[in-house]
């Protein structure tokens, strides 16, 4: 494979997994909050979708 | 305003069709599956004939499960369910058709070359490369008409299920395309584009997210569909699903790993696969407790309705396969279960407990609504779930308590420090597990043919509505949110295109984090001076050995514990593997592992064993090979084979596609020579001496001195 050259020589490529990381966790972080504080009749609204014909 | 209602339709012959062919391949597997159960008891089942051995009918058997009856159950819930949460008709009819029709085709062709020996050699990715290019057109039909159907939705919000089918589709697509990364060398053979090591962890990248992206995610889809409809009532939080989603296909697709413990893959990439595999138990146990809970209040539905009772059982195998599944990744607890039939037992929980079920409780769910009816007999479903429930741990517990022993015999030494037992005599102490384990299996075939008479008189007693019609306002152009309060999440619950975009992101950096020291290892696999290209006739013989599947009993990885290296002798490097296109590493050991069999024995001893095992290895299970001996080596492509492993990196001399068939021959007679001296008469040009050949070099680089190869100048 020829791309490993780009990514060798990439400076300091071992970082990136640790940066991918931390978004990802701090997605979450914000989805759990947006989760528990959405609103609750649009959630029920929405949990009702397939039950609606 | 009120906006004018529209009119659309529901085409329900799509998924009628759909459903039919669930049942059908759903039995096609089983049966085979039956059929290699029994195999493994019974060795004489394999009827010396190669079209009926275990190792062309197993493929079969995973590749009609997974891909047949899995598959088009998540296409028959997707056609169903997603017009009627988006309020909308199907994109186009012509697409549906076109990609029911392929996707059989494909599963037609697979079953044919399967059976003919025709195989890339690597684990539920079998299919050659005509099939696979098949398979990522239809991928793209299924695609394009999801994402129509969608953007042509009259329903702002995109129900969950319909964010795990976006998943699906997205990384399935990702997923195919990376690990079939193959150079064809003729219209139905191809080399993986990777080696060894890098093969092995592209193909369980691939593996583990198949089964997290095949098995797990459309039908979490299905799930959140399906049991709040059958239930008549919405799922338990919907708050709950949402965290579940993103933390499912963020999570899963990093685990792979865990499938190469204590293998040649660098150590932090094993722990990255072992830490991300424990936090997998979060969401996935927040989805099986969403389910559950959905039917709380209703259990008294559930004792007397069969399809809330399978419901409640996949939910179950869920759970345990997915508490599990970390479990087994745990580096202490891999040791003892890796390569025996605990794992076996580990994804059957899941196949027919999660999977199964879940088809099945759809199944009874959804026909009678199709032909305006009520189900047949109720109690007929009942004792389908009964002997459905029964035939699972029939098959579990056997598998389990047969992985346990064989890996505690394995390791067992005498007070002398000798290995305590032969590998032959472990197999023999776990035969009556297989037994019971094909009884478990016949028991739940049972069931599913009582669900078969059951639909059928179902079918029978109703009229079949082709088309059902709903209304509903179109979309407006500016979305003003029903409560007043909105959050950047909504706005991509509305968005299919950036819903589809960001799982790509997620799962691709997941993917690429993976994928990036496999490439990288190449620096890390410390090159082996004295380990050489195989030979022609070795390359041949590789082949063959791809080609019956031997990958699917014996391991070619000894790992480095005591009792392997005791057993099979010097534990296996990363090194060794370079000019493997595919990697052989196998995931299970039904018989030894052969990365250091090479001169263990006689050549004569692999001409009788592979005649039948059970000459050289009284009591045996493994079949008999008759046709190697029979057959006469086709050399017609031997030439193509060297100049596509040039392209791929091996370094073969310029031009030795030319002298190869030379080099091949010359080898032949050493060996045909050497057998002739013990008795074995054989043309030089028939198989069995090119699988012998490369019998005979396995894992022998390593050692001092070649033993009876030809070494190209």
């Amino acid at each position: 494979m020829k791309f490993i050259n780009y990514l060798e020589s990439i400076t300091g490529v071992g970082i990136y997994p640790l940066i991918s990381l931390i978004i990802f966790v701090v997605f979450f972080v914000i989805v759990t909050l947006y989760v528990f504080t959405a609103d609750k009749k649009t959630m029920e609204r929405d949990s009702q979708l397939p039950l609606e014909q | 305003m009120q906006q004018p209602l529209e009119r659309f339709h529901y085409d329900n012959k799509i998924v009628r069709a759909f459903a039919y062919v669930t049942v059908l391949w759903g039995i096609v597997g089983m049966l085979a599956g039956l059929l290699i159960a029994f195999q493994l008891a019974f060795p004489a089942l394999n009827f010396d004939f190669p079209y009926t051995t275990f190792g062309r009918v197993r493929p079969v058997h995973t590749n009609a499960v997974i891909f047949a009856f899995v598959g088009n159950g998540i296409f028959m819930g997707v056609y169903y369910a997603l017009p009627r949460l988006l309020k909308t008709s199907m994109f186009s009819k012509q697409l549906s058709w076109i990609h029911f029709w392929a996707w059989q085709l494909i599963i037609v062709s697979a079953a044919v070359t399967l059976l003919s020996g025709i195989t890339s050699g690597k684990e539920y990715a079998e299919l050659e490369w005509p099939i696979d290019i098949a398979i990522t057109l239809v991928w793209v039909v299924f695609g394009i008409n999801m994402f129509g159907t969608i953007l042509q939705r009259r329903e702002r919000h995109l129900y969950v299920a319909v964010w795990f089918w976006i998943a699906t589709w997205v990384t399935v697509a990702m997923l195919h395309i990376v690990n079939s990364f193959e150079l064809p060398f003729s219209m139905m053979k191809s080399y993986s584009w990777y080696a060894g090591v890098q093969d092995a962890l592209v193909q369980w990248w691939y593996g583990h997210n198949a089964v997290a992206f095949f098995l797990t995610t459309p039908y979490i889809g299905v799930m959140y569909y399906f049991v709040p409809k059958a239930s008549n009532r919405p799922v338990y939080s919907y708050r709950w699903s949402i965290v579940h989603f993103w933390a499912l296909i963020f999570l899963y697709i990093w685990a792979g790993p865990h499938h190469l413990l204590y293998t040649a893959l660098p150590d932090w990439a094993q722990s990255l696969g072992t830490v991300f595999s424990v936090m997998l138990i979060f969401p996935s146990w927040a989805g099986m407790l969403n389910g559950l809970m959905t039917l709380r209040g209703a259990w008294d539905k559930v004792r007397e309705d069969p399809i809330l009772k399978f419901f409640v059982v996949a939910l179950t195998c869920y759970g345990m396969s997915t508490f599990e599944g970390p479990m087994l990744s745990l580096k202490s607890m891999n040791a003892i279960t890796h390569f025996t039939d605990w794992t076996v037992a580990h994804v059957h929980v899941g196949a027919l407990g999660w999977n199964g079920f879940l088809t099945f409780g759809a199944l009874y769910w959804l026909m009678p609504r199709l032909f305006g009816t009520q189900l047949y007999s109720k109690k007929l479903a009942a004792n389908h779930f009964w002997i459905g429930t029964l035939g699972i741990i029939l098959y579990a517990i056997p598998m389990y308590w047969a992985g346990f022993s064989q890996a505690l015999m394995w390791k067992e030494f005498t007070p002398d420090g000798t290995l305590k037992y032969q590998f032959l005599q472990t197999v023999q102490n776990i035969r009556p597990m297989y037994i019971l384990r094909g009884v478990g299996g016949l028991l739940y075939i049972s069931g599913v043919i009582l669900m078969v008479y059951n639909l059928w008189k179902t079918v029978a007693s109703g009229k079949f509505i082709p088309t059902e019609y709903g209304e509903a306002p179109a979309l407006t152009k500016t979305f003003v949110p029903a409560h007043g309060y909105s959050f950047w999440h909504s706005w991509i619950e509305r968005r299919p295109i950036q819903m589809l975009v960001v799982s790509l992101i997620l799962v691709g950096i997941g993917g690429i984090v993976e994928i990036v020291p496999t490439f990288l290892v190449k620096s890390n696999v410390p090159t082996i001076a004295s380990v050489k290209p195989y030979t022609p006739l070795e390359l041949e013989g590789r082949d063959i050995y791809i080609r019956e599947g031997c990958y699917l009993c014996h391991s070619q990885m000894v790992r480095p514990f005591r009792d392997e290296v005791a057993r099979y002798g010097e534990y296996s490097k990363a090194g060794e593997f370079v000019y493997d296109h595919p990697f052989q590493w196998g995931s299970k050991r039904t018989g030894p592992d052969l990365h250091r069999v090479g001169g263990k024995y006689p050549n004569s001893w692999h001409y009788n064993h592979m005649m039948n095992p059970r000459l050289m290895s009284p009591g045996s299970i493994m079949p008999n090979y008759p046709w190697l001996l029979d057959n006469d080596l086709d050399t017609s492509l031997t030439a193509a084979k060297i100049r596509a492993m040039q392209k791929l990196g091996v370094p073969y001399e310029d031009g030795y596609d030319k002298k190869a068939l030379a080099d091949l021959k010359a080898q032949e007679e050493v060996i045909a020579a050497d057998l002739k001296k013990d008795k074995a008469n054989t043309a030089p040009n028939k198989e069995i001496v090119a699988l012998i050949a490369y019998l005979q070099r396995l894992g022998t680089d390593i050692k001092a001195k070649n033993q009876g190869t030809v070494t190209i100048k």
